[in-house]
Protein backbone atom coordinates (compact mmCIF):
# COMPACT_ATOMS: atom_id res chain seq x y z
CA UNK A 1 0.00 0.00 0.00
CA UNK A 2 1.27 3.40 -1.17
CA UNK A 3 0.57 5.19 2.39
CA UNK A 4 0.42 3.30 5.46
CA UNK A 5 -2.27 4.94 7.94
CA UNK A 6 -1.14 4.61 11.34
CA UNK A 7 -3.38 4.07 14.31
CA UNK A 8 -2.20 5.79 17.61
CA UNK A 9 -1.28 2.72 19.54
CA UNK A 10 0.88 1.75 16.72
CA UNK A 11 2.97 4.87 17.06
CA UNK A 12 6.30 2.82 17.91
CA UNK A 13 5.69 0.75 15.19
CA UNK A 14 5.80 3.40 12.97
CA UNK A 15 8.76 5.17 13.85
CA UNK A 16 10.89 1.67 13.74
CA UNK A 17 9.47 1.33 9.94
CA UNK A 18 10.21 4.63 9.14
CA UNK A 19 14.00 3.89 10.10
CA UNK A 20 13.77 0.71 8.33
CA UNK A 21 12.42 2.99 4.94
CA UNK A 22 15.25 5.33 5.42
CA UNK A 23 18.20 3.02 5.82
CA UNK A 24 16.77 0.64 3.18
CA UNK A 25 16.76 3.85 1.13
CA UNK A 26 20.43 4.34 2.25
CA UNK A 27 21.72 0.71 1.69
CA UNK A 28 23.71 0.86 -1.37
CA UNK A 29 26.40 -1.94 -2.88
CA UNK A 30 29.13 -0.09 -0.92
CA UNK A 31 27.37 0.23 2.39
CA UNK A 32 25.34 -2.50 2.74
CA UNK A 33 22.79 -1.99 5.59
CA UNK A 34 21.29 -5.50 4.85
CA UNK A 35 21.97 -6.86 8.17
CA UNK A 36 21.36 -4.11 10.32
CA UNK A 37 18.00 -3.75 7.85
CA UNK A 38 17.13 -7.34 8.53
CA UNK A 39 17.55 -6.78 12.45
CA UNK A 40 15.08 -4.15 12.32
CA UNK A 41 12.56 -5.86 10.62
CA UNK A 42 12.44 -8.79 13.20
CA UNK A 43 11.92 -6.43 15.99
CA UNK A 44 9.35 -4.53 14.11
CA UNK A 45 7.38 -8.08 13.42
CA UNK A 46 7.71 -8.61 17.12
CA UNK A 47 6.54 -5.26 18.07
CA UNK A 48 3.63 -5.88 15.87
CA UNK A 49 2.88 -9.29 17.18
CA UNK A 50 2.83 -7.83 20.71
CA UNK A 51 0.91 -4.98 19.96
CA UNK A 52 -2.10 -6.87 18.20
CA UNK A 53 -2.11 -9.87 20.01
CA UNK A 54 -3.15 -7.42 23.02
CA UNK A 55 -5.66 -5.03 21.78
CA UNK A 56 -7.91 -3.11 24.04
CA UNK A 57 -11.46 -3.25 22.95
CA UNK A 58 -11.04 0.34 21.97
CA UNK A 59 -8.06 -0.35 19.46
CA UNK A 60 -9.78 -3.21 18.12
CA UNK A 61 -12.22 -0.71 17.24
CA UNK A 62 -10.41 1.22 15.47
CA UNK A 63 -8.37 -1.52 13.54
CA UNK A 64 -12.32 -2.43 12.43
CA UNK A 65 -12.70 1.32 10.97
CA UNK A 66 -9.46 1.69 9.35
CA UNK A 67 -9.70 3.29 6.34
CA UNK A 68 -7.41 0.70 4.50
CA UNK A 69 -9.20 -2.43 5.19
CA UNK A 70 -10.75 -3.89 2.74
CA UNK A 71 -14.22 -3.29 1.86
CA UNK A 72 -16.87 -5.53 0.17
CA UNK A 73 -16.12 -4.40 -3.70
CA UNK A 74 -11.92 -5.61 -2.52
CA UNK A 75 -13.30 -8.88 -1.83
CA UNK A 76 -15.74 -8.93 -4.62
CA UNK A 77 -11.91 -8.41 -6.70
CA UNK A 78 -10.04 -10.71 -4.56
CA UNK A 79 -12.45 -13.50 -3.98
CA UNK A 80 -14.65 -13.96 -6.78
CA UNK A 81 -14.79 -13.69 -10.68
CA UNK A 82 -17.49 -12.04 -13.51
CA UNK A 83 -18.75 -10.26 -10.52
CA UNK A 84 -21.60 -8.06 -12.35
CA UNK A 85 -23.21 -5.51 -10.24
CA UNK A 86 -27.03 -5.19 -9.80
CA UNK A 87 -29.02 -2.60 -8.80
CA UNK A 88 -31.78 -0.49 -7.14
CA UNK A 89 -34.87 -1.64 -5.06
CA UNK A 90 -37.57 -1.24 -7.75
CA UNK A 91 -39.73 1.36 -5.59
CA UNK A 92 -37.43 4.49 -4.78
CA UNK A 93 -33.78 4.22 -5.49
CA UNK A 94 -30.57 3.04 -5.31
CA UNK A 95 -28.36 3.07 -2.71
CA UNK A 96 -24.75 3.21 -3.11
CA UNK A 97 -23.98 2.29 0.96
CA UNK A 98 -24.75 -1.57 -0.17
CA UNK A 99 -23.20 -3.25 -3.43
CA UNK A 100 -24.92 -6.17 -4.56
CA UNK A 101 -24.99 -8.58 -7.51
CA UNK A 102 -23.89 -11.73 -9.16
CA UNK A 103 -20.53 -13.24 -8.59
CA UNK A 104 -18.72 -16.95 -9.01
CA UNK A 105 -17.21 -18.42 -6.21
CA UNK A 106 -14.47 -21.07 -7.36
CA UNK A 107 -16.88 -21.15 -10.85
CA UNK A 108 -20.04 -21.25 -9.15
CA UNK A 109 -22.94 -18.49 -9.44
CA UNK A 110 -23.96 -16.95 -5.84
CA UNK A 111 -25.06 -13.64 -4.86
CA UNK A 112 -22.83 -11.48 -3.03
CA UNK A 113 -23.78 -7.99 -1.37
CA UNK A 114 -22.38 -6.01 1.50
CA UNK A 115 -22.35 -2.49 2.83
CA UNK A 116 -19.78 -0.05 1.32
CA UNK A 117 -17.53 2.53 2.63
CA UNK A 118 -15.53 5.09 0.52
CA UNK A 119 -11.26 5.69 1.20
CA UNK A 120 -11.36 9.32 -0.02
CA UNK A 121 -13.82 11.94 0.64
CA UNK A 122 -15.65 12.12 -2.43
CA UNK A 123 -16.28 8.15 -2.46
CA UNK A 124 -17.10 8.39 1.41
CA UNK A 125 -20.10 11.04 0.70
CA UNK A 126 -20.89 8.91 -2.03
CA UNK A 127 -21.20 5.73 -0.53
CA UNK A 128 -23.08 8.03 2.74
CA UNK A 129 -19.80 6.32 5.25
CA UNK A 130 -21.41 2.53 4.69
CA UNK A 131 -24.94 3.69 5.97
CA UNK A 132 -27.86 2.32 3.93
CA UNK A 133 -31.12 4.22 3.60
CA UNK A 134 -34.13 1.64 3.22
CA UNK A 135 -33.76 1.10 -0.48
CA UNK A 136 -30.46 -0.52 0.17
CA UNK A 137 -31.89 -2.95 2.70
CA UNK A 138 -34.55 -3.14 -0.22
CA UNK A 139 -32.65 -3.65 -2.87
CA UNK A 140 -30.85 -6.31 -0.54
CA UNK A 141 -33.63 -8.16 0.10
CA UNK A 142 -35.13 -8.08 -3.47
CA UNK A 143 -31.78 -9.76 -4.51
CA UNK A 144 -31.78 -11.87 -2.20
CA UNK A 145 -35.21 -13.55 -2.70
CA UNK A 146 -34.33 -13.21 -6.54
CA UNK A 147 -31.37 -15.67 -5.24
CA UNK A 148 -34.04 -18.29 -3.78
CA UNK A 149 -35.81 -18.23 -7.04
CA UNK A 150 -32.82 -19.44 -8.58
CA UNK A 151 -31.34 -21.52 -6.11
CA UNK A 152 -28.06 -19.51 -5.09
CA UNK A 153 -26.30 -19.18 -2.25
CA UNK A 154 -26.09 -16.19 -0.55
CA UNK A 155 -22.73 -14.15 0.88
CA UNK A 156 -22.89 -11.14 2.85
CA UNK A 157 -20.44 -8.69 3.93
CA UNK A 158 -21.03 -6.18 6.64
CA UNK A 159 -19.64 -3.34 7.33
CA UNK A 160 -21.47 -0.33 8.65
CA UNK A 161 -21.30 1.87 11.32
CA UNK A 162 -25.35 2.06 11.34
CA UNK A 163 -28.35 2.10 9.27
CA UNK A 164 -28.93 5.74 8.45
CA UNK A 165 -30.46 8.32 11.26
CA UNK A 166 -32.15 10.76 8.45
CA UNK A 167 -35.53 12.34 7.85
CA UNK A 168 -36.00 10.73 4.47
CA UNK A 169 -34.84 7.26 6.20
CA UNK A 170 -37.56 7.21 8.40
CA UNK A 171 -40.33 8.80 6.45
CA UNK A 172 -39.53 5.52 3.98
CA UNK A 173 -39.58 3.59 6.74
CA UNK A 174 -36.21 2.51 7.95
CA UNK A 175 -37.16 0.57 10.41
CA UNK A 176 -39.67 -1.41 8.34
CA UNK A 177 -37.07 -2.41 5.86
CA UNK A 178 -35.09 -3.73 8.51
CA UNK A 179 -37.53 -5.41 10.05
CA UNK A 180 -38.98 -7.01 7.02
CA UNK A 181 -34.97 -8.35 6.30
CA UNK A 182 -34.87 -9.93 9.44
CA UNK A 183 -37.84 -11.67 8.98
CA UNK A 184 -37.65 -12.12 5.65
CA UNK A 185 -33.71 -14.07 5.50
CA UNK A 186 -35.23 -16.34 8.55
CA UNK A 187 -37.05 -18.10 5.56
CA UNK A 188 -35.00 -18.56 2.83
CA UNK A 189 -34.43 -21.70 1.15
CA UNK A 190 -30.71 -21.11 0.25
CA UNK A 191 -27.36 -21.24 1.92
CA UNK A 192 -26.35 -18.04 3.62
CA UNK A 193 -22.93 -16.88 5.01
CA UNK A 194 -22.68 -13.28 6.88
CA UNK A 195 -19.15 -12.36 7.17
CA UNK A 196 -18.59 -9.30 9.46
CA UNK A 197 -15.70 -7.68 8.09
CA UNK A 198 -15.05 -4.15 9.79
CA UNK A 199 -18.00 -2.35 11.83
CA UNK A 200 -20.81 -4.44 12.76
CA UNK A 201 -23.38 -1.61 13.57
CA UNK A 202 -26.72 -2.33 14.96
CA UNK A 203 -29.42 -3.41 13.41
CA UNK A 204 -28.37 -1.70 9.87
CA UNK A 205 -25.75 -4.19 10.25
CA UNK A 206 -28.37 -7.33 11.51
CA UNK A 207 -30.70 -6.15 8.46
CA UNK A 208 -28.06 -8.48 6.27
CA UNK A 209 -26.76 -10.74 8.97
CA UNK A 210 -29.18 -13.50 9.37
CA UNK A 211 -27.47 -16.58 8.07
CA UNK A 212 -26.54 -20.37 8.21
CA UNK A 213 -22.84 -18.88 9.03
CA UNK A 214 -22.02 -15.83 10.77
CA UNK A 215 -18.36 -15.25 10.67
CA UNK A 216 -16.49 -12.43 11.94
CA UNK A 217 -12.75 -11.20 11.12
CA UNK A 218 -10.67 -11.22 13.91
CA UNK A 219 -10.15 -7.27 14.70
CA UNK A 220 -14.25 -6.62 13.32
CA UNK A 221 -16.25 -5.35 15.80
CA UNK A 222 -20.29 -5.91 16.50
CA UNK A 223 -22.26 -4.60 19.27
CA UNK A 224 -25.50 -3.26 19.30
CA UNK A 225 -24.86 0.47 19.23
CA UNK A 226 -21.45 2.27 18.75
CA UNK A 227 -19.28 2.45 21.49
CA UNK A 228 -19.74 6.97 20.85
CA UNK A 229 -23.54 6.45 20.96
CA UNK A 230 -23.81 4.30 23.95
CA UNK A 231 -21.30 6.61 25.46
CA UNK A 232 -23.36 9.94 24.79
CA UNK A 233 -26.32 7.83 26.58
CA UNK A 234 -24.96 6.03 29.67
CA UNK A 235 -22.25 8.58 30.23
CA UNK A 236 -23.49 11.31 28.82
CA UNK A 237 -20.54 12.03 26.99
CA UNK A 238 -19.17 10.75 23.44
CA UNK A 239 -15.85 11.00 24.06
CA UNK A 240 -15.92 8.38 26.74
CA UNK A 241 -16.08 5.37 23.93
CA UNK A 242 -12.76 3.33 25.33
CA UNK A 243 -14.95 3.50 28.39
CA UNK A 244 -18.04 2.09 26.48
CA UNK A 245 -16.05 -0.64 24.30
CA UNK A 246 -14.89 -2.17 26.86
CA UNK A 247 -18.72 -2.16 28.23
CA UNK A 248 -20.12 -3.80 25.38
CA UNK A 249 -17.58 -6.85 24.45
CA UNK A 250 -18.06 -6.24 21.30
CA UNK A 251 -14.82 -8.04 20.14
CA UNK A 252 -14.83 -11.37 18.07
CA UNK A 253 -13.79 -12.96 20.82
CA UNK A 254 -16.52 -11.71 22.94
CA UNK A 255 -18.69 -12.42 20.62
CA UNK A 256 -17.67 -16.01 19.64
CA UNK A 257 -17.71 -16.81 23.34
CA UNK A 258 -21.41 -15.45 23.38
CA UNK A 259 -22.13 -18.44 20.51
CA UNK A 260 -23.58 -15.53 18.23
CA UNK A 261 -20.68 -16.14 15.81
CA UNK A 262 -19.84 -19.31 14.29
CA UNK A 263 -16.09 -18.77 13.08
CA UNK A 264 -13.14 -16.17 13.98
CA UNK A 265 -11.30 -15.64 10.31
CA UNK A 266 -7.76 -14.98 11.52
CA UNK A 267 -6.24 -11.59 9.57
CA UNK A 268 -2.45 -10.92 9.02
CA UNK A 269 -0.04 -9.70 11.08
CA UNK A 270 -1.35 -6.01 11.91
CA UNK A 271 -4.49 -6.35 10.34
CA UNK A 272 -6.21 -7.05 7.03
CA UNK A 273 -6.03 -3.75 5.85
CA UNK A 274 -1.83 -4.49 5.80
CA UNK A 275 -2.48 -7.29 3.71
CA UNK A 276 -5.68 -7.70 1.49
CA UNK A 277 -4.09 -10.55 -0.63
CA UNK A 278 -3.56 -12.56 2.25
CA UNK A 279 -6.62 -11.65 3.70
CA UNK A 280 -8.69 -12.31 0.76
CA UNK A 281 -7.21 -16.02 0.89
CA UNK A 282 -7.89 -16.91 4.13
CA UNK A 283 -11.68 -15.76 3.81
CA UNK A 284 -11.74 -17.43 0.54
CA UNK A 285 -10.96 -21.13 2.27
CA UNK A 286 -13.29 -20.26 4.93
CA UNK A 287 -16.38 -19.25 2.89
CA UNK A 288 -15.73 -22.18 0.52
CA UNK A 289 -15.48 -24.82 3.01
CA UNK A 290 -18.70 -23.39 5.35
CA UNK A 291 -20.06 -23.51 1.50
CA UNK A 292 -19.73 -26.70 0.96
CA UNK A 293 -20.80 -27.83 4.20
CA UNK A 294 -24.27 -26.00 3.66
CA UNK A 295 -24.76 -26.95 0.39
CA UNK A 296 -25.55 -30.26 2.00
CA UNK A 297 -28.40 -29.77 3.72
CA UNK A 298 -31.98 -30.20 2.54
CA UNK A 299 -33.44 -26.95 1.98
CA UNK A 300 -35.66 -27.31 5.49
CA UNK A 301 -33.30 -28.76 7.26
CA UNK A 302 -31.51 -25.46 6.30
CA UNK A 303 -34.46 -23.03 7.55
CA UNK A 304 -34.97 -25.10 10.68
CA UNK A 305 -31.36 -24.69 11.82
CA UNK A 306 -31.21 -21.00 11.04
CA UNK A 307 -34.29 -20.67 13.01
CA UNK A 308 -32.67 -22.82 16.07
CA UNK A 309 -29.66 -20.88 15.94
CA UNK A 310 -30.75 -17.70 16.20
CA UNK A 311 -33.90 -19.20 18.77
CA UNK A 312 -31.04 -20.20 21.15
CA UNK A 313 -29.48 -16.75 21.72
CA UNK A 314 -30.35 -15.37 25.30
CA UNK A 315 -29.31 -15.55 28.55
CA UNK A 316 -31.55 -15.42 31.28
CA UNK A 317 -32.81 -16.95 34.50
CA UNK A 318 -36.46 -18.33 35.83
CA UNK B 1 -30.84 41.48 27.31
CA UNK B 2 -34.26 40.58 25.87
CA UNK B 3 -37.21 40.61 28.00
CA UNK B 4 -37.79 37.15 26.13
CA UNK B 5 -35.84 33.89 25.98
CA UNK B 6 -35.36 31.21 23.79
CA UNK B 7 -36.26 27.44 24.74
CA UNK B 8 -33.01 26.33 24.21
CA UNK B 9 -34.34 22.48 24.38
CA UNK B 10 -34.27 20.86 20.74
CA UNK B 11 -37.92 21.34 19.25
CA UNK B 12 -38.06 17.47 19.09
CA UNK B 13 -37.55 17.26 22.54
CA UNK B 14 -39.96 19.76 23.51
CA UNK B 15 -42.66 18.20 21.94
CA UNK B 16 -41.55 14.91 23.14
CA UNK B 17 -41.72 16.08 27.56
CA UNK B 18 -44.28 14.09 29.02
CA UNK B 19 -45.70 14.77 31.92
CA UNK B 20 -45.33 12.36 34.89
CA UNK B 21 -48.53 12.22 36.58
CA UNK B 22 -47.44 12.71 40.11
CA UNK B 23 -49.82 11.77 43.54
CA UNK B 24 -50.73 15.82 43.69
CA UNK B 25 -54.32 16.42 43.43
CA UNK B 26 -53.73 18.40 40.22
CA UNK B 27 -51.91 17.67 37.12
CA UNK B 28 -51.14 20.19 34.18
CA UNK B 29 -51.74 18.45 30.75
CA UNK B 30 -47.96 18.36 28.93
CA UNK B 31 -49.94 19.21 25.98
CA UNK B 32 -52.55 21.99 26.22
CA UNK B 33 -51.49 23.19 29.62
CA UNK B 34 -54.38 22.76 31.10
CA UNK B 35 -54.71 22.07 34.96
CA UNK B 36 -57.18 18.95 35.12
CA UNK B 37 -58.07 17.02 38.14
CA UNK B 38 -55.77 13.97 38.35
CA UNK B 39 -58.63 11.78 38.98
CA UNK B 40 -60.58 12.67 35.55
CA UNK B 41 -57.67 11.79 33.59
CA UNK B 42 -57.30 8.71 35.39
CA UNK B 43 -61.08 8.15 34.84
CA UNK B 44 -60.48 9.08 31.13
CA UNK B 45 -57.75 5.90 30.68
CA UNK B 46 -55.07 8.68 31.33
CA UNK B 47 -56.06 10.82 28.05
CA UNK B 48 -56.25 14.59 28.67
CA UNK B 49 -59.61 14.91 28.72
CA UNK B 50 -59.24 18.86 27.16
CA UNK B 51 -57.07 17.62 24.08
CA UNK B 52 -57.04 14.41 24.30
CA UNK B 53 -53.19 14.18 24.60
CA UNK B 54 -52.53 10.38 25.61
CA UNK B 55 -50.23 9.86 28.54
CA UNK B 56 -48.17 7.03 29.28
CA UNK B 57 -50.06 4.23 30.84
CA UNK B 58 -48.43 1.07 33.02
CA UNK B 59 -48.56 -2.16 31.23
CA UNK B 60 -51.25 -3.89 34.41
CA UNK B 61 -53.48 -1.10 32.95
CA UNK B 62 -53.19 -1.76 29.68
CA UNK B 63 -54.49 -5.38 30.17
CA UNK B 64 -57.78 -3.95 31.92
CA UNK B 65 -58.57 -1.71 28.77
CA UNK B 66 -58.12 -4.21 26.93
CA UNK B 67 -58.67 -7.92 27.44
CA UNK B 68 -61.61 -9.50 28.76
CA UNK B 69 -62.10 -9.23 32.57
CA UNK B 70 -60.57 -12.67 34.29
CA UNK B 71 -59.23 -14.21 30.89
CA UNK B 72 -55.66 -13.32 31.69
CA UNK B 73 -53.24 -15.97 32.26
CA UNK B 74 -49.74 -14.70 32.60
CA UNK B 75 -47.28 -16.57 30.96
CA UNK B 76 -42.67 -16.68 32.29
CA UNK B 77 -43.53 -13.95 34.92
CA UNK B 78 -40.38 -15.15 36.73
CA UNK B 79 -38.00 -14.46 34.30
CA UNK B 80 -35.49 -12.23 34.90
CA UNK B 81 -32.35 -10.61 33.36
CA UNK B 82 -29.04 -11.68 34.31
CA UNK B 83 -25.72 -9.15 34.63
CA UNK B 84 -24.05 -11.82 32.13
CA UNK B 85 -21.34 -9.08 30.98
CA UNK B 86 -20.91 -7.27 34.24
CA UNK B 87 -21.74 -3.72 32.09
CA UNK B 88 -21.26 -1.13 34.49
CA UNK B 89 -21.71 2.44 33.42
CA UNK B 90 -22.51 4.79 36.54
CA UNK B 91 -24.58 1.53 37.60
CA UNK B 92 -24.05 -2.09 37.03
CA UNK B 93 -26.53 -3.60 35.14
CA UNK B 94 -27.75 -5.58 38.19
CA UNK B 95 -28.37 -2.66 40.46
CA UNK B 96 -30.17 -1.28 37.60
CA UNK B 97 -32.53 -3.93 37.44
CA UNK B 98 -32.93 -4.49 41.23
CA UNK B 99 -33.89 -0.96 41.42
CA UNK B 100 -36.41 -1.76 38.66
CA UNK B 101 -38.01 -4.77 39.90
CA UNK B 102 -38.42 -2.96 43.29
CA UNK B 103 -40.45 -0.26 41.85
CA UNK B 104 -42.89 -3.40 41.98
CA UNK B 105 -44.45 -3.32 38.36
CA UNK B 106 -42.77 -6.56 36.82
CA UNK B 107 -39.66 -8.44 36.81
CA UNK B 108 -38.71 -7.09 33.61
CA UNK B 109 -39.90 -4.52 30.49
CA UNK B 110 -42.91 -7.12 28.84
CA UNK B 111 -45.52 -8.67 30.63
CA UNK B 112 -46.83 -11.74 28.40
CA UNK B 113 -49.89 -14.50 28.78
CA UNK B 114 -52.87 -15.23 27.46
CA UNK B 115 -56.40 -14.10 27.30
CA UNK B 116 -59.42 -12.42 25.63
CA UNK B 117 -60.90 -9.45 23.32
CA UNK B 118 -64.05 -9.41 23.40
CA UNK B 119 -64.42 -13.44 23.13
CA UNK B 120 -61.30 -13.82 20.82
CA UNK B 121 -58.52 -15.92 22.38
CA UNK B 122 -55.24 -14.12 21.86
CA UNK B 123 -51.70 -14.45 22.78
CA UNK B 124 -50.62 -10.97 24.30
CA UNK B 125 -47.47 -9.41 25.07
CA UNK B 126 -47.43 -5.47 26.84
CA UNK B 127 -44.74 -3.80 27.43
CA UNK B 128 -43.84 -1.92 31.11
CA UNK B 129 -41.92 1.64 29.83
CA UNK B 130 -41.07 2.17 33.32
CA UNK B 131 -39.06 -1.29 33.74
CA UNK B 132 -35.80 0.52 31.98
CA UNK B 133 -37.60 2.51 29.40
CA UNK B 134 -39.35 -0.75 27.74
CA UNK B 135 -35.90 -1.68 26.60
CA UNK B 136 -35.84 -5.40 24.86
CA UNK B 137 -32.89 -7.75 26.28
CA UNK B 138 -32.93 -11.66 26.77
CA UNK B 139 -36.04 -11.67 28.38
CA UNK B 140 -38.37 -9.52 26.69
CA UNK B 141 -37.01 -11.19 23.67
CA UNK B 142 -37.42 -14.63 24.94
CA UNK B 143 -40.74 -13.92 26.31
CA UNK B 144 -42.35 -12.51 23.09
CA UNK B 145 -40.63 -15.56 21.03
CA UNK B 146 -42.70 -17.66 23.52
CA UNK B 147 -46.05 -16.26 23.39
CA UNK B 148 -45.44 -16.37 19.17
CA UNK B 149 -44.60 -19.91 19.87
CA UNK B 150 -47.78 -20.68 21.99
CA UNK B 151 -49.93 -19.01 19.47
CA UNK B 152 -48.51 -21.24 16.78
CA UNK B 153 -49.05 -24.12 18.90
CA UNK B 154 -52.88 -22.87 20.54
CA UNK B 155 -53.38 -21.57 16.58
CA UNK B 156 -54.21 -17.87 18.01
CA UNK B 157 -53.69 -14.80 16.87
CA UNK B 158 -50.91 -12.56 18.52
CA UNK B 159 -51.47 -9.12 19.91
CA UNK B 160 -47.92 -7.24 20.75
CA UNK B 161 -48.55 -3.76 22.39
CA UNK B 162 -44.81 -1.71 22.36
CA UNK B 163 -43.64 0.85 24.11
CA UNK B 164 -39.74 1.23 24.08
CA UNK B 165 -36.32 2.65 23.84
CA UNK B 166 -34.83 -0.12 21.54
CA UNK B 167 -32.57 -3.14 22.22
CA UNK B 168 -31.07 -3.01 25.69
CA UNK B 169 -27.30 -2.10 25.64
CA UNK B 170 -26.32 -3.57 28.80
CA UNK B 171 -27.06 -7.00 27.09
CA UNK B 172 -25.32 -5.29 23.95
CA UNK B 173 -24.88 -8.59 20.96
CA UNK B 174 -27.61 -10.76 22.76
CA UNK B 175 -30.10 -7.92 22.62
CA UNK B 176 -29.58 -7.07 18.98
CA UNK B 177 -29.88 -10.71 18.09
CA UNK B 178 -33.44 -10.77 19.84
CA UNK B 179 -34.62 -8.39 16.78
CA UNK B 180 -33.77 -11.69 14.63
CA UNK B 181 -35.33 -14.07 16.79
CA UNK B 182 -38.91 -12.23 17.29
CA UNK B 183 -39.13 -11.70 13.58
CA UNK B 184 -38.12 -15.13 12.92
CA UNK B 185 -40.92 -16.41 15.10
CA UNK B 186 -43.15 -13.88 13.09
CA UNK B 187 -41.86 -15.70 10.20
CA UNK B 188 -43.54 -18.83 11.27
CA UNK B 189 -46.66 -17.50 12.33
CA UNK B 190 -47.38 -15.60 9.25
CA UNK B 191 -46.49 -18.59 7.16
CA UNK B 192 -49.83 -20.69 9.13
CA UNK B 193 -51.87 -17.60 8.39
CA UNK B 194 -52.60 -16.16 11.63
CA UNK B 195 -52.94 -12.80 12.58
CA UNK B 196 -50.19 -10.60 14.42
CA UNK B 197 -51.24 -6.91 15.26
CA UNK B 198 -48.67 -4.69 16.37
CA UNK B 199 -50.22 -1.80 18.83
CA UNK B 200 -47.66 0.96 19.21
CA UNK B 201 -47.58 3.31 21.78
CA UNK B 202 -45.35 6.23 22.82
CA UNK B 203 -42.75 5.23 22.12
CA UNK B 204 -41.66 2.79 20.48
CA UNK B 205 -38.16 3.61 18.83
CA UNK B 206 -34.89 1.97 17.99
CA UNK B 207 -34.81 -2.54 17.63
CA UNK B 208 -38.34 -2.51 18.49
CA UNK B 209 -39.64 -0.69 15.99
CA UNK B 210 -37.02 -2.53 13.41
CA UNK B 211 -38.36 -5.58 14.03
CA UNK B 212 -41.65 -7.19 15.77
CA UNK B 213 -42.99 -3.63 16.04
CA UNK B 214 -43.32 -2.48 12.61
CA UNK B 215 -44.17 -6.44 11.00
CA UNK B 216 -47.97 -6.74 12.02
CA UNK B 217 -50.64 -7.47 9.49
CA UNK B 218 -51.80 -4.52 11.31
CA UNK B 219 -49.79 -1.72 12.71
CA UNK B 220 -51.62 0.31 14.80
CA UNK B 221 -50.42 3.33 16.28
CA UNK B 222 -52.09 5.80 20.21
CA UNK B 223 -52.35 9.05 18.70
CA UNK B 224 -49.03 11.54 18.34
CA UNK B 225 -47.07 8.57 19.98
CA UNK B 226 -43.19 8.84 18.69
CA UNK B 227 -42.24 6.16 16.82
CA UNK B 228 -39.11 5.54 14.95
CA UNK B 229 -36.02 3.85 13.89
CA UNK B 230 -33.64 6.49 15.28
CA UNK B 231 -34.33 9.44 18.02
CA UNK B 232 -34.92 12.43 17.13
CA UNK B 233 -32.16 14.04 18.95
CA UNK B 234 -30.04 11.75 16.98
CA UNK B 235 -30.92 12.29 14.04
CA UNK B 236 -30.79 16.49 14.55
CA UNK B 237 -27.08 15.77 15.67
CA UNK B 238 -26.27 13.50 12.03
CA UNK B 239 -28.03 15.88 10.04
CA UNK B 240 -27.70 19.63 11.87
CA UNK B 241 -31.72 20.47 10.66
CA UNK B 242 -34.83 21.18 12.01
CA UNK B 243 -36.90 17.94 12.30
CA UNK B 244 -40.26 19.10 10.38
CA UNK B 245 -43.48 19.47 12.14
CA UNK B 246 -44.76 16.81 14.00
CA UNK B 247 -41.81 14.20 12.86
CA UNK B 248 -41.82 10.85 13.96
CA UNK B 249 -45.54 10.86 15.15
CA UNK B 250 -48.21 8.36 14.64
CA UNK B 251 -50.08 10.68 11.89
CA UNK B 252 -46.83 11.66 10.84
CA UNK B 253 -46.30 7.93 10.44
CA UNK B 254 -49.84 7.03 8.92
CA UNK B 255 -49.02 9.70 6.36
CA UNK B 256 -46.10 7.92 5.07
CA UNK B 257 -47.77 4.67 4.96
CA UNK B 258 -46.18 2.79 7.88
CA UNK B 259 -49.24 2.30 10.08
CA UNK B 260 -52.53 1.39 9.01
CA UNK B 261 -54.65 3.46 11.14
CA UNK B 262 -54.66 5.74 14.48
CA UNK B 263 -56.74 4.20 16.94
CA UNK B 264 -57.75 6.12 20.50
CA UNK B 265 -56.88 4.41 23.68
CA UNK B 266 -60.98 4.10 24.25
CA UNK B 267 -61.78 2.60 21.38
CA UNK B 268 -58.58 0.25 20.92
CA UNK B 269 -60.77 -2.35 22.29
CA UNK B 270 -63.27 -2.68 19.87
CA UNK B 271 -61.14 -1.56 17.10
CA UNK B 272 -58.74 -4.90 17.92
CA UNK B 273 -61.86 -6.96 18.02
CA UNK B 274 -63.22 -6.31 15.09
CA UNK B 275 -59.63 -6.78 12.94
CA UNK B 276 -58.82 -10.68 14.78
CA UNK B 277 -62.77 -11.18 14.41
CA UNK B 278 -62.58 -10.30 10.41
CA UNK B 279 -58.48 -11.96 10.00
CA UNK B 280 -59.24 -15.20 12.49
CA UNK B 281 -60.13 -18.22 11.02
CA UNK B 282 -60.59 -20.71 14.87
Amino acid sequence: MATQFYMEFEKPLAELEQKIQELSALSTDTMDLGAEIGKLEKRAEKMRESIFSSLTRWQTAQVARHINRPFTLDYLKLIFTDFIELHGDRNFGDDHAIVAGLANLDGEPVMVMGHQKGRDTKEKVFRNFGMPNPEGYRKALRLMEMAQRFKLPIITFVDTPGAFPGIGAEERGQAEAIARNLREMSRLTVPIIVVITGEGGSGGALAIAVGDRVLMLEFAVYAVISPEGCAAILWSDGTKGAQAAEALKLTAKDIRELEVIDEIVKEPLGGAHRDHQAMAATLHEALARNLKELRQLPAEELVEQRYEKFRKMSRFVE
Amino acid sequence: MAWFKKDKTPLAQQEAKKVKVPEGLWTKCSNCSEVIITKEIEKNLNVCPKCNQHFRVSARQRFDLLLDAGSFVEHDQDMVSVDFLQFKDSKSYQERINASVAKGGSKDAIICGAGRIEGTPVQIAIFDFSFMGGSMGSVVGEKITRAIERALDSHTPVVIVSASGGARMQESILSLMQMAKTSAALAKLREKGLPYISVLTDPTTGGVTASFAMLGDVNIAEPKALIGFAGPRVIEQTIRQKLPEGFQRAEYLLDHGMVDIIVERKDMRETLSKILKMLYRP
